[in-house]
């Protein structure tokens, strides 16, 4: 257990290594110069070499690189060209009111998914099935930006529910709340496009689990098919959905770029677009970082989950 | 999956016969390893597959309309006329015209050109580079494959999208860059599902056999490993052309996607989506429309082909 663990922490710093590489041949793959970039086509060559000396864009490139590795160790990463902060505080700020958002968004798609696979497993194979499978398939594959879409048409502009973007000069985590109804469609759309990924996970691994024989057992036995659901195969089915979620770790930070910008929600996907569209590139290249290592640690979680939470994996890795 | 083989299993280069002459119901015994009949077998599946016939149908039926339809309803997509701008759908515009007084069934199909082909090419170039490169690092095994997958996990670290929008805002983006740059990014996952089926193959007899016989690893990469990974990737290929339509559109949304007079679904909903407010429907259903409907149906395909697959490995 302990040489597999040490094997998949070094995998996870390999990657890491990897997505700075990444992140950073990215940024100096920039056509022109990012100064340019940043200043316009009109700044002058003083201004251009301020900039550079500035920024440490006039460095040999491993040198510029080493200097990057150095100051993300220190928790530093970079200042943006456009808000002028570091990008540590841009994302500091954000990314809390992500959790809050995904999280919502993951609790609902879990409430919805997971009694709708279980109920598709015991109705397998029958029209129920389908029909359910066939709704949440279509909505899962519909772009999320038309979802979003539709829902503002008939919740905004036909009955004036709700605003269709989110009120601006908000500040803290719990300012999120001041006009909870803001919050509403935001997390409608994001779980809409989840509930059909839990529920069909759900549904093929309760439909496993109820072939085997410790279900024939209990019912044989004459448990009734409540006690069976609950007490012998949530617990088994609900394994796989926790890795699931483990992989889902990295949304949490990427934010959902489509429904921030739809609804002008002040999180990682809003602030990500906002500098993609001004050629930000230090919060572009800060964000992917973070992004990359909630991937790796996510990974490693949903690893070692199911490794303690199925006796099976355990013993055979002990 | 694969039930262990007989000792006296056959080489797979020995013909098998047309499995389909043996009818449907045909099982292939223990043991036997159908390697170039698989893609016959697999096809005869897909046949009788309604979902996967229905998928291909609907698919057809968008090349026809994108492609040919042009050829039979003539429009104007280049001129901007004011005096046209936002007709409701009526005679001589099906489907009304949008803000610049461009025909908008018009727009459909040439927006479509550019959707499907994008689709179809990054669908086939992220499969080619994703199945060698996961076919020979699974080969090579050890430090090279170590160090090559290492690659693939940096890749998949990062969402697509995420990279995606990196790349949008750097360059300037036309159809080739941005069929080249979703290939580029889009390959990993592939990569990874072949890889895993090499190694898996690597240990059979047969491919030991080959090994045996003096066979070069070329030769085993492209006779066995290459055409027994058909199955998944062919799943995936299918995957890719939802996926990689739906990222130029989602692209396109976010104002990030090539600029005019490039046409595509998402720029169509993009520009329609404020005239949602102002009440002019038509420049954004048709759109939306379609593209689930395409979306659909290759994801429908996808699926269907991924179940088949399934059931056929678990049949064997």
């Amino acid at each position: 257990m302990i040489w597999l663990l040490l094997k998949r922490l070094g995998q996870s710093i390999a990657v890491i290594i990897g997505v700075m590489i990444l992140t950073f041949i990215l940024v100096h793959l920039e056509p022109g110069n990012t100064a340019r970039a940043v200043l316009g086509f009109k700044a002058t060559p003083a201004r251009v070499a301020i900039f550079n000396n500035t920024y440490g864009l006039n460095r040999p490139l491993p040198v510029q690189f080493w200097l990057y590795c150095i100051h993300v160790l220190h928790g530093n990463l970079g200042v943006s060209y456009s808000a002028l902060q570091p990008v540590s505080t841009l994302i500091a700020q954000r990314l809390p009111r992500d959790v809050v958002l995904l999280g919502l968004a993951t609790l609902l798609s879990l409430i919805i998914g997971l009694p709708m696979g279980l109920y598709q497993a015991l109705h397998h194979g029958t029209i129920k099935d389908d029909v359910v499978a066939g709704t949440w398939f279509t909505l899962y594959s519909a772009p999320d930006f038309m979802e979003a879409l539709i829902l503002i048409a008939i919740f905004c502009v036909h009955f004036h529910i709700f605003q269709p973007s989110f009120p601006g000069g908000i500040t803290t985590v719990g300012g999120l709340f001041e006009d909870p109804r803001a919050m509403v469609l935001p997390v409608v759309v994001l779980a809409i496009n989840n509930v059909a990924s839990y529920s069909q996970y759900m549904r093929s691994s309760a439909i496993e689990e109820l072939m085997q024989d410790y279900i024939r057992t209990a019912r044989a036995k004459g448990m009734r098919q409540r006690m069976i659901l609950t007490r012998h195969l949530l617990r088994n089915a609900l394994l796989p959905i926790i890795t699931i979620l483990g992989l889902s770790l990295p949304d949490l930070v990427a934010g959902a770029v489509i429904a921030e910008a739809i609804f002008s929600f002040p999180g990682m996907g809003l602030l990500f677009w906002q500098s993609a569209l001004s050629h930000d590139y230090p919060v572009l290249l800060g964000a992917t970082l973070i992004i990359g290592v909630a991937t790796v640690l996510g990974n490693l979680i949903a690893d070692i989950a199911y490794g303690v939470l199925d006796p099976r994996i355990r013993h055979a890795i002990a | 999956m694969q039930s262990p083989e007989p000792a006296t299993g056959q080489l797979p280069e020995a013909p098998a016969g047309n499995p389909l002459a043996r009818g449907m119901g045909y099982l292939p015994e223990g043991g036997e390893v159908v390697t170039t009949e698989s893609g016959n077998l697999f096809l005869s599946d897909i046949l009788h597959n309604k979902r996967a016939m229905s998928g291909c149908a609907i698919v057809l039926l968008l090349v026809l309309f994108c492609f040919a339809g042009p050829l039979l309803y003539h429009t104007n997509q280049t001129a901007t006329n004011l005096n046209l701008e936002n007709l409701p759908p009526g005679a001589g515009h099906p489907l009304g015209t949008d803000e610049y007084g461009i025909d908008i069934l018009g727009r459909l199909m040439v927006g479509g050109q550019s959707s499907l082909e994008l689709g179809f090419a990054v669908a086939l170039s992220s499969t080619v580079i994703g199945a060698l490169y996961g076919a020979i690092s699974g080969m090579l095994g050890g430090i090279a494959d170590a160090f090559l997958m290492r690659i693939v996990d940096t890749l998949l670290a990062v969402p697509t999208f995420i990279l995606l929008l990196i790349c949008a805002s750097m360059f300037t983006l036309n159809l080739v860059t941005i069929i080249a740059i979703l290939a580029l990014l889009s390959w990993p996952y592939v990569c990874r599902l072949v890889r895993a089926q090499v190694l898996a193959l690597k240990e059979r007899e047969f491919v030991q056999a080959s090994t045996a016989m003096g066979s070069t690893r070329m030769r085993i990469l492209f006779r066995h490993m290459v055409p027994n990974t058909f199955n998944i990737f062919i799943v995936t290929t299918t995957f890719a052309v939802a996926d990689s339509i739906y990222a130029l559109s989602a692209l396109s949304f976010l104002g990030l996607g090539p600029p005019p007079p490039f046409a595509d679904w998402g720029t169509m909903l993009t520009n329609g989506v404020n005239d949602l407010f102002d009440s002019y429907p038509w420049e954004v259903y048709p759109a939306l429309v379609i593209l689930v409907i395409t979306v659909i149906a290759f994801r429908q395909i996808g699926d269907a082909l991924n179940d088949i697959a399934s059931a056929r490995s678990s049949r064997r």
